[in-house]
């Protein structure tokens, strides 16, 4: 190959950077205009420079209840994050040996992942229409719904989330050295310690990955949630359907706080990640370090 | 898997010499399939009960009747019909829902060549351009942390740039362009297409960059020592190599794409006709049956166009 850049570094250069561009441009600019003086409106240029939008969110805005469906929404990422750590987790493991129904799993991750969304909302919503209608013609008349935020709501956003964590632990295990847990066998750990002290360590920055995902993805779905959460609303939910009234830059001040929150997560994420790698790489192996 | 690890699973640790301790004994009275069930069992629970058993209620529901308040669980052929009023009738012109899925097809192909077409050469640079690790790591996150934040936000962000008084209207006015606001730029075709491809570029980028960085180099420098020109390489080694994740991106996008109907709604102005919008409009007026028969129809047509990609890739392949 030659030596030095060729001219298709820069051109591609130019093109990345400008996608860069597409991608951050639009985003930052609401993340200003929430920062519009009491009178701003919808469009730059600025019309002073305050809070007052942020601070109109979380004294609530009369039209929805944020503060709620902040919580909801919070709630419900975080039992996401967890069941999907969990699941995806355990069935990473399963996926290691040949075990029946396999390709069942695999295919109903893959079919799961790239259904519509309307679709498999569409359908825990009449799965449940149905029990309903099945629990008020048998046993309770005055049954409502079991609906909800962590029933179909939950359900909805795991069929979401489950697939990449599966995906993710695909990616893991290809990378895995299995001699590690010959060696644990040898040295007489049962499976649950090869599993507690050797394998989960090893893994652990890439099963943070799997919550980040768990979580960002919960606490920003829309399309699964618009039918299958029932009577109450997550976030996204509000947001989407203040833009249908939207006038005043509180809904760029909402924004703002849902990116803020998904940010702070990540960073934390990634900070994890990377404080666990740098202790692997300290701790992880005694290797030429002297036996005493 | 490789056959390896599935060997080194079964050795069961009772097996080896001195390690025959009680707690090792009483691990092997699970049975390895017992142990993969119990592992996988819930996952496969979950996509049971939140998305095998709703997609056959979805076809079930399909043949129902209905009134304007409820289900009728007996077989009917009304969601179909309802949704294909008048076609016959029309031909050769196109029905309502005709039209609404020649649009759809429309869209979801103008999407689908133009994040083809960005992902492709961000893939390219990322994997080709960028030989450091710690720089590909880092450029393929500033990519990546976008598709972290909520679709609608990332939506209205488009609100003051291609509004009436955004920022593009007031440049091209300053600049003395144009007259008047172009009123196109919002809550048009063109702002849906716009948003489709800031939203889901991302999912051409990572299937591609993924099948870009496993080529191996000495291929391209094999095909440079040839005598192949750059473009020659690209279209007679990289292209071919890249083909899975071109596939896989391609299936991402087209399938977000006929099913979106929140993009479509917000950025169209709630304006544009869609495939997945007619699902939901059918379900605000308590239609289920209609609503159901028109996923059926947007499944049906998703899997086709995703069966005939896979085979337009093969029949390349092979020849």
């Amino acid at each position: 190959m030659k030596e030095g850049r060729p001219r298709s570094f820069y051109v591609l250069a130019i093109f990345f950077a400008a996608y860069v561009l597409f991608l951050y441009g639009p985003m930052i600019a609401i993340y200003v205009l929430s920062f519009q003086g009491p009178q701003g409106g919808l469009t730059f240029p600025m019309n002073g420079v305050s809070t007052f939008w942020i601070a109109k969110l979380f004294q609530g805005t009369g039209i929805v209840d944020l503060g709620a469906a902040f919580r909801r929404s919070l709630l419900l990422g975080v039992i996401v994050m967890i069941a999907t750590v969990v699941l995806s987790v355990a069935a990473g493991m399963a996926f290691r040996r040949k075990f029946k129904a396999q390709s069942i799993l695999f295919y109903s991750a893959i079919a799961s992942l790239i259904v519509p969304s309307i679709i498999t909302s569409l359908g825990i919503s009449l799965e449940f229409r149905i029990i309903d209608d099945l629990v008020k013609a048998h046993w309770n008349e005055n049954f409502e719904t079991s609906m909800g935020l962590l029933t179909s709501g939950l359900g909805a956003h795991l069929t979401w989330t489950l697939p990449f964590g599966l995906l993710i632990m695909f990616a893991i295990f290809n990378r895995f050295d299995p001699r590690l847990e010959e060696a644990a066998r040898d040295l007489g750990a049962t499976p649950w310690q090869t599993f507690r002290h050797v394998v989960l360590p090893i893994i652990l920055p890439s099963v943070i990955g799997i919550g980040l995902f768990g979580f960002t993805l919960s606490w920003d779905e829309l399309a699964r949630s618009s039918q299958a959460i029932g009577a109450v609303n997550t976030l996204p939910l509000d947001l989407q359907g203040l833009t249908t009234t939207v006038t005043n830059p509180d809904i760029y001040a909402l924004g703002t706080v849902i990116s803020a929150v998904s940010f702070a997560v990540i960073t934390l994420a990634l900070g994890t990640i990377h404080m666990l790698n740098k202790r692997q790489a300290a701790k992880g192996s005694d290797a030429g370090k002297g036996l005493v | 898997m490789d056959m390896s690890e599935e060997v080194l699973q079964q050795a069961s640790p009772g097996l080896i010499p001195g390690s025959g301790t009680a707690r090792a004994a009483k691990a092997t009275r699970l049975s390895p399939s017992f142990i993969s069930w119990l592992q996988a069992g819930p996952m496969m629970l979950v996509f049971l009960a939140f998305f095998l058993i709703p997609l056959v209620f979805v076809v079930i529901v399909s043949f129902w009747d209905y009134n304007e308040y409820q289900l009728l669980p007996a077989f009917s052929g009304r969601g179909y019909t309802d949704t294909f009023e008048g076609c016959v009738a029309q031909l050769p012109d196109l029905c309502t829902i005709g039209k609404t899925y020649v649009k759809t097809l429309k869209l979801c192909f103008m999407v689908w060549a133009i994040t083809l077409f960005i992902g492709f050469w961000v893939a390219y640079f990322l994997a080709f351009h960028v030989k450091s690790k710690t720089w590909q790591m880092g450029l393929s996150l500033l990519c990546t942390i976008p598709f972290w934040t909520s679709n609608v936000i990332r939506m209205i962000a488009w609100i003051p740039l291609l509004g009436r008084n955004g920022l593009v209207n007031s440049g091209l006015i300053k600049t003395g362009l144009i007259n008047h606001p172009l009123e196109w730029l919002l809550f048009s075709e063109f702002s849906v297409v716009l948003a489709l491809v800031h939203l889901f570029t991302f999912f051409m980028v990572v299937p591609i960059f993924n099948s870009m960085v496993r080529i191996d180099k000495s291929l391209i420098e094999a095909a440079y020592d040839a005598g192949a020109s750059g473009f020659q390489t690209l279209v007679n080694v990289i292209i071919p190599l890249a083909k899975p994740g071109i596939v896989i991106g391609s299936i991402f996008v087209i399938t977000i794409v006929m099913g979106d109907f929140i993009t479509i709604g917000v950025m169209g102005g709630q304006q544009i006709a869609a495939a997945g919008k007619i699902i939901e409009t059918r379900v605000n007026a308590l239609q289920f049956p209609a609503a159901a028969a028109n996923a059926v129809i947007l499944l049906a047509i998703t899997f086709l166009i995703i069966t005939m990609m896979s085979r337009i890739v093969d029949i390349k392949k092979e020849l």
